[in-house]
């Protein structure tokens, strides 16, 4: 289980809504010093991940998918773009190390299957890679960075349906910030990391970010 | 995006690079158990093509049409022909175009595709309906989707710009990835134009709306693009365009990535603009000897539908090199990739 340490919750200040859980490329201040502790309140941003904790969750996370899934046979680990891919990639590594034979990674891209398209201009859709053996009877475990109001994890599982009939689906996500708008709920989870509705939760990884961070900004501007 | 595609002209390097990507991405739904996407639920997308004694059109309608379904859009065909097969078509009948956009208009079309033997319809129609436009050829102005399409055969061939794909690997298409790393080469092509392909277009210059946008298009990309043709089916003002021009097909495909064959378009041919189909065969259609004359890892395109033994041999058509069958399939996702990032999204504000 998921240590639920009281947070200090960030106030939020006046303003608008942010309507995504990670939000990219809002000039959020990137810490320096890839892999030092980085606990630092910048401009309204506070790291409530530090890397060693994002290394920790994820070790804990992949033990626990190994756990439930009896030994991570038949496991298809699907990260959703852009960071739940990289996500999935370090998952399957870790039940790799555990285990001596990595676990099935791909990605799964919802632009095409998400309700909100026509709230915002045209994107082009990212990368979907499945197994070539598809996913029908497999486990699949979708990864995700943040979980929020789960309309990425309803589109993401219209489009696994399309994709075949797996066994199973699960849900792992690095942060479950509340806030839900559909029954979605996660089966791992990094961090449960209770937020007010407007504030913004951004999650940066090495391989995109070059850092490591999970931050906690306060919404409006 | 622009609100409308009528020229290829009108792209920006950006827009198609996204537009290539949008289809590297799409390409895959086709061969699903579920070959459909729900993204344009709920769109009307209106295929008005116009169609006489120039202009058979039902592969290009059946593309669009193809795409359009397989986003989930609803598609009416909006077929006239001036003379027998849709003779109780309002068209046929008389109505102008306007009357007939703005029957469109009334129906709630979110896009029309449009094919009209007159160049310049589809830009006259932007000013009458309120949906997106998508010029699907009109007379020997532009065909921009086809530009598209080669733009995106070609880059599957020569994924970093100039440097081809090594031995005749066709790109397999398949979006598959197993272990934590995921497959080069497909990655690699995102993002990327044309940098440096050397691709020649032969034949009716003057008559062809594919040659046009080519030009347009895949110069916009970085390619470097070099027109052949006889110098009666070479347009007059074509030092304008931005590629070059030459007479002597032996001596461009020495240096040719591409090689792009025209059809002979015998029905606009209203004037003797050659001498004989054999003498034109003789100078400008590519047959096994002149392939041979092409570097190892030249392809050989052609927008269809072909004059087999006119423009093009038989054997050329049907070699390895030939990437016609190929360019048909990619018509389908390219088109689904102009269709979603025309409708997909929040219609944008008025610039």
């Amino acid at each position: 289980m998921c240590a639920m340490r009281p947070e200090p919750v960030h106030e939020p200040g006046p303003g608008g809504l942010g309507d995504q859980g990670n939000l990219v490329g809002q000039g959020a201040p990137r810490p320096d010093g890839q892999g030092e502790v980085v606990r630092q309140e910048l401009q309204g941003w506070k790291a409530v991940l530090t890397p060693e904790e994002i290394r920790r969750a994820l070790t804990r996370i992949a033990h626990e998918i190994l756990e439930r899934t009896h030994g991570g046979d038949q496991v298809v680990l699907l990260g959703i773009p852009t960071r739940g891919v990289y996500l999935a990639r370090r998952l399957a590594a870790r039940i790799g190390e555990f285990e001596g034979s990595p676990a099935t990674v791909g990605s799964l891209d919802v632009t095409l299957h998400r309700d909100d398209l026509r709230l915002r201009p045209a994107r082009a859709p990212q990368r979907t890679q499945v197994p070539s053996d598809g996913v029908d009877g497999k486990t699949v475990v979708l990864v995700d960075d943040v979980l929020f109001s789960g309309r990425t994890i309803r589109a993401a599982l219209d489009a696994l349906n399309d994709l075949g009939r797996p066994r199973a689906v699960q849900l792992a996500v690095l942060v479950d910030r509340g806030h839900r708008e559909l029954p979605i709920r996660a089966d791992y989870v990094g961090k449960n990391l209770p937020t007010a509705y407007r504030e913004k939760v951004r999650v940066q990884l090495a391989e995109f970010d070059g850092v490591d961070s999970v931050l906690l900004g306060e919404g409006g501007r | 995006m622009k609100r409308h595609l009528i020229s290829a002209g009108d792209l920006s390097r950006g827009d198609a690079v996204q537009i290539l990507d949008t289809a590297e991405e799409l390409e895959s739904v086709g061969g699903r158990t579920i070959g459909k996407l729900p993204t344009l639920r709920g769109r009307t997308v209106v295929n008005l093509f116009y169609e006489d004694f120039y202009e058979d059109s039902t592969r290009t309608r059946t593309s669009f049409e193809a795409a359009a379904k397989r986003l989930s859009a609803d598609v009416i065909n909006f077929s006239a022909r001036g003379s027998s097969v849709a003779k109780g078509s309002s068209v046929a009948k008389g109505e102008s175009l306007k009357d007939t956009a703005l029957t469109l208009e009334a129906m709630g079309a979110d896009a029309v595709v449009i094919r009209h033997p007159a160049s310049g319809v589809p830009h006259r129609l932007t000013n009458w309906v309120s949906g997106r436009v998508v010029n699907a050829g009109d007379g020997t102005h532009e065909h921009p989707t086809q530009a598209l399409l080669d733009a995106f055969t070609i880059r599957r061939f020569f994924p970093g710009g100039a440097t081809p794909l090594t031995p005749r690997a066709a790109p397999d298409g398949s979006a598959i990835v197993s272990g934590a790393r995921s497959s080069s080469g497909e990655a690699d092509r995102r993002g990327k134009g044309l940098d440096g392909v050397r691709v020649t277009i032969v034949g009716d210059v003057l008559h062809s709306r594919v040659a046009r946008s080519n030009v347009l298009l895949l110069s916009t990309l970085g390619a470097h693009v070099t027109l052949v043709a006889p110098p009666t089916l070479m347009p007059h003002a074509v030092q304008t365009w931005p590629c070059l021009a030459g007479y002597d097909l032996d001596a461009v495909l020495r240096k040719s990535d591409v090689v792009m064959m025209l059809r002979v378009q015998q029905e606009r041919m209203t004037a003797a603009f050659f001498p004989t189909v054999r003498e034109y065969r003789r100078r400008y259609g590519l047959d096994a000897g002149r392939m041979a004359l092409l570097p190892e890892h030249a392809i050989v395109m052609h927008p269809g539908p072909m004059n087999r033994g006119v423009e093009i041999a038989a054997d050329v058509a049907d070699s390895a090199r030939s990437t016609i069958v190929q360019q048909v399939a990619n018509g389908v996702t390219v088109r689904m990739a102009v269709l979603y990032l025309m409708l997909g999204g929040a219609a944008e504000e008025a610039a």
